[in-house]
């Protein structure tokens, strides 16, 4: 039988440049507004994240984070604390994964928007206030400046500096271990599923 | 732990092994998809260049979004015609039938399964859809999943998923004239409660149960994710294998039917089984049942006292000044003779031929009240076409209803049939969530086929056994 954590990466290891957005309780119709969920793919949702935040009725860029050049590239996003409350809505991870984020920053996480994060191997990370508002101010006045998450060790190094973030326990071995994409996990049995379908007697 | 159910040796039986996270892997035999939470599982399929593993295990149907009115192509809502296009094309690509309206076989998700005679005991279903629950009348386990997990079964054709408690719901005495399953099933999650259920699954016993036509038991499974259960089921007896027999996919294999049979009734739960739980109901006591709130466990008998709040458990107290707030009513009154604006006899709780046929009788010779709007939807063009051809539409026409074509309609107000304003509904649906019907100030009151037509020729909420010279056969 082939291992079948094999085909799925680990995500113990993201490295990016980062984009602070402030504020708690940030639910997940900010995220991504309801209106744009009569869609038939996730495919083209990242141009709608935090959409009605960067965008006023006319459709003119307002002042975000997301909306400035200096973060186009920003893979790592630096949030406050109860990040993902609201609806449980898959399309918010969606979102901001397609947007470009791989990892995600914060003070605290919903829990179901945590464990969709996972579902898409987007490892959601913690720290204090302190911690996180210095980050997220290293981050505006470095905008190309490199982040490390480093989920098994559980430390963000950027700058000259090292912080100890906290990963959820399953969230960590899952992330570390390559098993956090059941349908990687999954296919990785075709014997043992053709084996049950066989013994079925209805097929 | 249970043992010796039907749910633990159905499980057992799809069990292909346990994975590394905890859950076990379970084999799908059917998986059911729609228009509206499959197209985002294609989607993720795509971007990582995976086919789907069973298509002639997969069948589609299309109807959240279709409209019930004119179903001329293009669809006029572009949102509706793009999903079902969307629809369409996964379905070719992937060659998984579809039983769209041109085949005559359309309809309701959980309508059309049954309908087939693909929905068997000891099958493990899956859909997209929270009421998957349905296909458990037949003794089949059958769950509503979420879009990471319509991905994991198109490519797998598996799922990963924990084993839960099972709870069994004894029903025990005869139901009086004009009390029905749906009655039974608002009062268990009335009393249970709607997260009553959660980390269980219900299994429906008990000569009530067993009295029921397949119909009926639907409605029954239909709704126990109203009462937080992920699944509900009944074991398969003579009225299951009946139903199954007259099935077009059992008449065209009929050989499949005995080999079929004995393994039905292999999967049956023990006398001996043991349960996480029994709760005894008594159907001799039952009214007919109709919601006060804005939640399916907020439901009363038709002749009982609204509750005053701070009667109530105390975490529900709040929920229950909202909703009484919203629907305007005052703790004390009963819901008889509560005013409606719409009838809506449609969904997949309650629109099937027999559900039909028993609210025809009510409102034969009657006309629908001048100050409501009362719309027939039916499950599925199969239903649509049988009740069209014994003379159930002339019945509605007459009496006023629309008489629409299948699918959701107003049970979710996603095509155009939505509740206007603060318009109040007598709904043979499942949810009567604020919103849930089309309109944010909208009140909707769940109750029983029949119930709903009483309603409907009133104007009002009616206890449907007051009616003069009814027929409640
Ligand atoms: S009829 Fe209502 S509950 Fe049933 S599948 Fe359609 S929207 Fe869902």
């Amino acid at each position: 039988m082939s291992d079948p954590t094999e085909e799925i990466p680990e995500v113990d290891y993201v490295e990016g440049t980062g984009i602070p957005i402030r504020g708690n309780d940030i639910d997940t119709d900010q995220i991504i507004p309801a209106r744009f969920m009569k869609v038939v793919t996730f495919d083209g949702l990242g141009q709608f994240s935090f959409f009605d935040q960067r965008f006023d009725d006319e459709d003119n860029e307002k002042d975000h984070p997301m909306n400035e050049d200096r973060f186009k590239e920003a893979s790592l996003m630096v949030v406050n604390n109860n990040f993902g409350c609201g609806s449980s809505r898959e399309h918010a991870p969606q979102a901001l994964m397609r947007w470009g984020i791989d990892a995600i920053i914060g003070e605290g996480f919903a829990e179901i928007f945590a464990g969709n994060c996972l579902a898409l191997g987007i490892p959601t990370v913690t720290a204090d206030h302190e911690t996180i508002n210095a980050l997220q101010q290293w981050v505006d006045d470095n905008p190309d400046g490199e982040i490390e998450v480093d989920v098994a060790a559980e430390t963000v190094r950027y700058g000259s500096n090292e912080i100890s973030v906290s990963v959820d326990d399953a969230q960590r071995q899952a992330l570390v271990e390559g098993i956090w994409d059941t349908t990687a996990l999954m296919k990785a049995n075709q014997n043992a599923i053709q084996q049950t379908a066989d013994s079925l007697p209805y097929l | 732990m249970s043992d010796g159910t039907l749910y633990d040796k159905v499980w057992e039986k799809h069990k292909v092994t346990e994975l590394p996270n905890g859950q076990d892997q379970l084999f799908v035999g059917l998986h059911l998809i729609h228009e509206v939470t499959s197209p985002q599982a294609f989607g993720m399929l795509r971007e990582r260049d995976i086919e789907v593993a069973r298509p002639d295990l997969t069948l589609a149907t299309v109807d959240h979004i279709v409209p019930t009115a004119d179903q001329s192509r293009p669809y006029t809502d572009d949102a509706a015609e793009n999903m079902m296009s969307e629809l369409e094309a996964n379905v070719r690509d992937a060659g998984i039938d579809f039983l769209d309206p041109t085949t005559g076989d359309q309809g309701i998700v959980h309508v059309v399964g049954p309908e087939q005679g693909l929905t068997q005991p000891g099958k493990t279903i899956v859909c997209g859809d929270s009421h998957t629950s349905t296909h458990g009348a037949f003794g089949a386990l059958a769950f509503g999943i979420g879009t990471s997990q319509i991905r994991d079964v198109l490519a797998t054709q598996t799922i990963a998923m924990e084993k839960q408690k099972v709870r069994k719901i004894q029903v025990d005495g005869e139901l009086g004239d004009g009390v029905e399953a749906k009655d039974i099933i608002l009062e268990i999650i009335r009393r249970l409660g709607t997260e009553g259920g959660v980390g269980y699954v219900y299994e429906y016993a008990g000569e009530a149960i067993e009295n029921l036509g397949m119909e009926g038991r639907m409605s029954i499974c239909n709704m126990s994710i109203e009462g937080g259960a992920r699944a509900g089921y009944v074991n398969p007896d003579e009225t299951t294998f009946e139903w199954l027999e007259q099935t077009d996919y059992f008449q065209d294999n009929p050989e499949e039917f005995e080999k079929l049979k004995p393994y039905w009734e292999s999967i049956q739960s023990d006398d001996d089984a043991e349960y996480d739980d029994v709760v005894h109901i008594d159907a001799s006591e039952l009214e007919p049942v109709v919601t006060w709130g804005t939640t399916p466990g907020q439901g009363i008998g038709i002749n009982d006292p609204i509750p005053a709040p701070e009667d109530l458990a105390e975490d529900k107290q709040d929920t229950a000044r909202r909703a009484q707030k919203h629907m305007r009513v005052e703790p004390g009154e009963t819901m008889n003779g509560y005013e409606i604006d719409v009838a809506f006899l449609g969904s997949c709780t309650n629109a099937r031929l027999p559900d039909l046929r028993r609210a025809a009788r009510i409102v034969e010779g009657r006309q629908v009240d001048e100050d409501v709007r009362a719309m027939v939807v039916p499950g599925s063009q199969r239903v649509q076409r049988a009740a069209e051809e014994e003379g159930l539409k002339d019945t509605f026409e007459e009496a006023g209803f629309e008489w629409r074509n299948a699918g959701c309609s107003m049970c979710l107000g996603m095509n155009e049939d939505q509740l206007e304003g603060d318009e109040a509904c007598a709904s043979s649906s499942n949810r009567n969530f604020i919103g849930r019907q089309g309109s944010k100030d909208g009140r909707t009151v769940l109750m029983n086929p029949r119930m709903v037509a009483a309603a409907a020729v009133t104007g009002e909420v009616t206890d449907v056994r007051d009616l003069k010279e009814v027929n409640l056969a």
